[in-house]
């Protein structure tokens, strides 16, 4: 019984990790068709500021829930400035230029702060479960994925500038005609994305240590959940995560972490064949 | 590209050039020089095979070094096993082409759009290597070569000539093997795209609704030439194994992949020189860097790569091309004579 709900557990937090990976990266994807290659080095550069912030003594929570959202989602716009905005109509360019922009960001990170892992001390310990001990901060992340998808649902659904986003996403042109400074939004949208990432990052340092080689562990998981669920922000990430968290989860009790990843890909590969333009490009297809 | 392989000077130029530094090199050249050479050869072979599904076949591959890795450990376990490097280097072409297949078939048949496919070949790369770093220990062997994890494998084979295990190659002389490897490559993907089939591709490049609704069955096209890619860059693999006696799972990691794509780049996308001279070009530019302790070179390539994509879009042989094209115009009409194909009826 316990053993049970240890893994039923450990497969509610394979999903929210998932979730908190992949929602900055399906922001981005969902509104400007671009995947941003670059995305692993957003959450190291989130980890790095709970690193260095809590190295100067701020608390880890502010530096976790505020201060690396703020940092990543300004470096995410001054990113956007400077080259995607340069880069709208040539999306294979952009996905270059971006991926250029990871290991710029990876060899200038590496320069700074040296090849070596930091560790961050997890918070708040663990508890048991019968005869098991489970990390509190599983929790964290639990609460922390719903969290995020209630709150992007919130402000797509109720809020004017989420009504401008759902526009823009549905017809830029005629949102365009209707006096709607795309490119704004655009660039609101990948600063969001980023700061997004940021916060996704931040929580993800204490579980795997930052390194600036980290981003690499974590884009094939988001990049495939993003696009198995295709456009829609809110439904094709919680679906895409729910089916390949609950599958990788499952195989890495079976037979281990490696095998697990390679589980992942195969049931993208295989839900891709069936469904090329994601779960929501056939599923829900109205949904946000 | 219109017109036919055997009436373009500059294929012969090119097999000339290629030729002349096959023989002349290994004369001219001290053994350490070549070596370095040999280095630029192996790796342009790679450049070719992203360059030909890049370029004619508007296929843009983020994780060729997939195929390249793939190669190199199929060469190094089966010539370890054999002890021959005949027949591997054969299986180097063979199983990365059906890997390509294979993997296009999922991709192509599915109907993937270019955002897709790039992240899914990224991804498919990106597991392969999470899977060969995980081979450390000494379960995961097959027969008698160890995977060896993020060790690698040491001591492979060097490059025999066929049916003598005993007749090994000397550098110099696997540097010509090398360059005739490389210059069969060119001219068969040369006659390729000049055929049928080739046109097809180009076509398909350019507007594939319009050439499917021509008749032309375009995700066999495409899964055709992107397991030709595979090949090209299993056997690339193979040569690097054979040239460096060692492999590890660097040769499949996100960088390799990365600099294919920015020789490619850089040479100049629909273009087969192109992806040679951006290959020779920027691995002699790294090795320069490598020199100097300061810059990382991780983040000069990533550097380099984003100024190609923004300012430089079309790549050195294109521009050089164009530009030279211009100066042509500009000369006959100086010299008061009318371009060809603009002659206006009275």
């Amino acid at each position: 019984m316990d053993y049970t709900i240890v893994v039923a557990l450990e497969m509610v937090r394979a999903v929210a990790w998932l979730v908190l990976l992949a929602s900055g990266l399906a922001i981005i994807f969902g509104m400007m068709r671009i995947i941003n290659f670059a995305h692993g080095e957003f959450l190291m550069l989130g980890g790095y500021t709970v690193v260095i912030s809590t190295g100067h003594g701020v608390n880890e929570w502010i530096a976790m829930l505020v201060l690396a959202p703020i940092v990543v989602g300004i470096f995410g716009v001054l990113v956007e400035r400077l080259v995607i905005q340069r880069l709208y109509g040539r999306i294979l360019d952009s996905l270059l230029a971006t991926w250029g922009l990871s290991m710029l960001m990876i060899g200038g990170v590496t320069m700074i702060f040296g090849n070596s892992v930091t560790g961050v001390a997890t918070p708040l310990g663990g508890m048991s479960i019968g005869a098991y001990q489970v990390p509190r901060y599983n929790f964290v992340l639990i609460f922390a994925a719903i969290a995020l998808l209630l709150a992007i649902w919130a402000v797509l659904k109720f809020t004017k500038a989420g009504l401008i986003a759902r526009a823009t996403m549905q017809n830029p042109d005629m949102s365009e005609a209707l006096g709607i400074p795309t490119r704004w939004v655009y660039m609101a949208t990948f600063g969001i994305g980023s700061a997004i990432t940021g916060f996704a990052g931040a929580l993800l340092a204490p579980l795997t240590g930052v390194v600036p080689t980290m981003g690499v562990n974590f884009i094939a998981q988001s990049f495939i959940t993003v696009i198995t669920g295709g456009a829609s922000v809110i439904t094709g990430t919680l679906s895409a995560a729910t089916l390949l968290g609950s599958i990788s989860q499952g195989m890495t009790f079976l037979t281990g972490p490696v095998y697990g990843d390679a589980a992942l890909l195969l049931a993208a590969l295989v839900l891709l064949r069936l469904l090329p333009q994601g779960i929501t490009g056939r599923i829900f297809k109205k949904s946000l | 590209m219109e017109k036919p392989v055997t009436r373009d000077p500059g294929f012969y130029v090119m097999v000339a050039i290629g030729l002349a530094v096959m023989f002349i090199a290994p004369v001219m050249l001290d053994l350490f020089t070549i070596m370095q050479i040999t280095q630029y050869v192996v790796l342009s072979v790679f450049a070719l095979s992203l360059g030909y599904i890049w370029g004619f076949g508007g296929i843009l591959s983020f994780g060729q070094a997939a195929f390249f890795g793939l190669g190199a450990y199929t060469f190094a376990v089966a010539s370890i096993n054999m002890g021959s490097t005949t027949i591997p280097m054969v299986l180097a072409f063979v199983i990365p082409t059906l890997f390509g297949a294979a993997l296009g078939y999922f991709m192509f048949y599915g109907r993937l759009s270019d955002v897709y496919l790039g992240v899914v070949t990224l991804v498919v790369a990106l597991i392969f290597w999470k899977l060969i770093n995980h081979t450390a220990g000494p379960e995961y062997s097959i027969g008698s070569a160890r995977l060896g994890g993020f060790n690698g494998i040491p001591s492979i084979p060097t490059l025999h000539v066929p049916g003598d295990p005993s007749a090994w190659l000397d550098p110099g002389q696997m540097f010509q093997v090398f360059m005739g490897f490389l210059l069969v490559i060119y001219v068969a993907l040369r006659f390729l795209i000049a055929s049928d089939f080739g046109r097809v591709s180009i076509s398909i490049r350019e507007n594939e609704t319009r050439s499917s609704l021509l008749g032309y069955d375009v995700r066999k096209h495409k899964v055709i030439v992107f397991a030709i890619g595979g090949g090209i860059a299993g056997i690339a693999g193979a040569m690097w194994a054979t040239y460096q006696a060692f492999i590890d799972p660097n040769s499949v990691s996100m960088e390799m992949s990365a600099k294919a794509l920015v020789w490619v780049m850089a040479g100049g996308v629909g273009t087969l020189v192109g992806p040679i001279i951006g290959c020779i070009l920027l691995q002699w530019l790294t090795l320069q860097l490598g020199t100097v302790d300061v810059v990382n070179s991780i983040a000069v390539l990533g550097a380099i790569m984003m100024v190609l994509v923004l300012a430089l879009p079309k790549g050195i042989v294109p521009t050089a091309r164009s530009l030279l094209l211009g100066g042509y115009i500009l000369w006959k009409r100086n010299h008061g004579q009318a371009i060809p194909g603009k002659v206006v009826k009275e």
